[in-house]
């Protein structure tokens, strides 16, 4: 039994009483990693002198007032491409290799303020273009319940170390399923909050308009707390919006009595692997049992949400990335003629396969001549996909659907076609184009890998995602089960 | 019909500063092919009359009071520069 089968609220009522204390937990941690990272591979940088020192000084205010936060000596792992302050940030990219970021990110001056303990950064798709940390410039993070196979991505680093019970909890960031997708993927519960709750200050750019952090748990509980420390309003952050942050964990009544459930039926057809669709329908009948209803709907215009997605989200990388010329930090080539040359070369050199096709697809798509064609049609068609889902919520409380099409794939399954490996994030991408929030909660196995139910709400509706995902976990068992490292 | 030629991904590469290869080239030529191909699907929409969304929330011009702060060090922001001196950020010669 590790201490991390505990909940935070659990964990948290031991250390204030002086039962364990937050050395035990940093502990519990780098013995796990000691263990298991050479098999998991999740971790980028470890922060372990800091972390243990941190831990010591904070078992001095144990049982004070001090000590009454929730989160108070927490071990948590941050996603790569999120800035910490003196540890080293590279967003799995060569270009970033010895980036040493000068100011904390808003969500992680949040966590300081919250004192959680950070043990590492993780590992994750280059700049977060990718759905099994294939395409990591330094390592390839495996899936915990199954080592030949991806741990899904982009924040596969984020939900591996949960999986494998290396941290307690993490961050990662969601910009078309880069939390759900993983979190389905190794069994643990992923939030991708609506758009706005979560400042970005910090979270390195990949495309502005989808981009969302949010955390990855073991339990429904410790995601809506996690959530709780860092939402809200940053100055920091235009587009962070200034609605309340309600206390989450209040909604986790276990009562759906009356709940509106739609199922669009383009979320359980053509692609989806028959086991999968299975496992959603035995799910639905839980939350049938608990006092729920369900209907199909549709959501008419997913099929195009893709293509759209593609279109905008390179768009956006291609700008965002621009910012990556080798002059004020990173990589920068040896060998420039000019300094056009050292752009080109230090980019050439520096991004990998990946994040250079879409540059390439983006700055197409915004080239004079094609951006109505392309950019500004995707732009049109997403205001079509967020119709869908606004028409549909005029009805019900929340949809409900697999978060992913198949369980976790094998290692070099699908990078030989890059669009086979897009259509991973089919049953995500709408949730991030329409900006509404989205969990992915485990409902069921597969030959021993983990499927995730995906629960989507309203705008700033994550209270009844979180009611109706933590309904869900605490009528079934399959959240209790653990990966056989 | 090819949608993209191999001219045009080397225009496209040059827009965006990124040395390619020959191979690297051709490779992209079929790639951005394939991926253009399937994003003309979206073409089977009628989007006429459709505003296109840039941002989910109604929000515009985000305003605060323009009240001086301090900025970084100077030591600190030059930390991450591959070369600097003098206290600026150091590049080879941008003229001919």
């Amino acid at each position: 039994m590790s201490l991390f089968d505990h909940k935070v609220s659990e964990l948290h009522e031991k250390l204030h009483k002086k039962e364990l204390k937050v050395t035990d937990l940093v502990d519990e941690s780098y013995k796990r990693i000691s263990e298991v990272e050479e098999k998991v591979q999740a971790f980028l940088t470890l922060d372990e002198e800091k972390a243990r020192e941190t831990a010591k000084q904070m078992d001095e205010k144990l049982g004070t007032d001090e000590s009454k936060g929730l989160l108070f000596g927490m071990p948590i792992g941050v996603k790569d491409n999120i800035v910490t302050k003196g540890l080293r940030t590279t967003c799995a990219s060569k270009i970033l290799e010895n980036f040493d970021p000068i100011y904390d990110a808003t969500v992680v001056n949040k966590l300081n303020q919250a004192e959680t303990v950070t043990i590492g950064k993780l590992n994750m798709d280059e700049f977060a273009m990718g759905s099994s940390n294939e395409n990591s410039a330094y390592k390839k993070t495996r899936n915990p319940w199954s080592i030949d196979r991806v741990p899904g991505g982009s924040s596969g680093g984020s939900a591996a170390s949960v999986a494998a019970g290396e941290v307690l909890f993490s961050l990662g960031s969601d910009t078309g399923g880069s939390i759900r997708q993983p979190a389905s993927f190794c069994g643990v519960v992923g939030m991708k909050p609506t758009y706005g709750r979560v400042s970005r200050f910090g979270l390195v750019a990949f495309a502005s308009s989808l981009d969302q952090i949010g955390p990855i748990t073991r339990t429904v509980e410790d995601n809506a707390y996690l959530l709780q420390a860092i939402s809200g309003l940053d100055p920091m952050d235009s587009t962070s919006a200034n609605v309340a942050v309600p206390r989450f964990v209040e909604s986790l009544t276990g009562d759906i009595r009356g709940l509106k459930i739609a199922v669009p039926k383009e979320y359980l057809g053509e692609g989806v692997q028959e086991e999968v669709r299975q496992s959603v329908l035995d799910a639905l009948k839980v939350l049938e049992n608990l006092g729920a209803t369900w209907e199909e709907v549709s959501l008419p215009h997913s099929k195009y949400a893709l293509a759209a997605y593609y279109l905008l989200s390179s768009s956006e990388a291609s700008a965002n990335l621009a910012r990556f010329d080798g002059v004020r930090y990173g990589y920068r080539t040896e060998n420039a003629e000019s300094l056009i040359d050292l752009y080109k070369k230090t980019r050439a050199e520096g991004f990998g396969e990946e994040v250079k096709r879409r540059i390439m697809l983006g700055t197409f798509a915004l080239s004079s001549g094609y951006y109505d064609a392309y950019y500004k049609k995707a732009q049109k068609v997403r205001t079509l996909i967020k119709n869908d889902f606004e028409e549909v919520f005029k009805k019900y409380d929340v949809i409900v659907g697999p978060t992913t099409p198949t369980p976790a794939f094998k290692l070099d399954e699908n990078t030989k076609d890059p669009l086979t490996m897009y259509a991973n994030d089919i049953l995500t991408i709408p949730v991030n184009l329409a900006g509404v929030p989205g969990i992915s909660v485990p409902c069921g196995f597969i030959n021993e890998l983990p499927l995730g139910l995906q629960i989507i709400g309203k705008h700033f509706d994550e209270s009844t995602v979180y009611r109706v995902a933590h309904a869900f976990e605490q009528a079934t068992e399959f959240h209790k089960q653990k990966p056989g490292l | 019909m090819s949608r993209i030629s191999p001219d045009q991904v080397k225009h496209v590469a040059n827009l965006a500063r990124l040395a390619i290869t020959e191979e690297e080239t051709e490779k992209f030529t079929n790639q951005l092919d394939a991926i253009i191909s399937f994003a003309e699907q979206l073409n089977e929409i009628n989007t006429d009359g459709v505003e296109p969304t840039s941002h989910v929330l109604d929000m515009k011009n985000v305003m605060r009071e323009d009240i001086p702060q301090e900025g970084l060090p100077q030591s600190e922001v030059l930390k991450n520069a591959p070369e600097h001196q003098d206290g600026q950020v150091k590049v080879p010669s941008i003229m001919e």
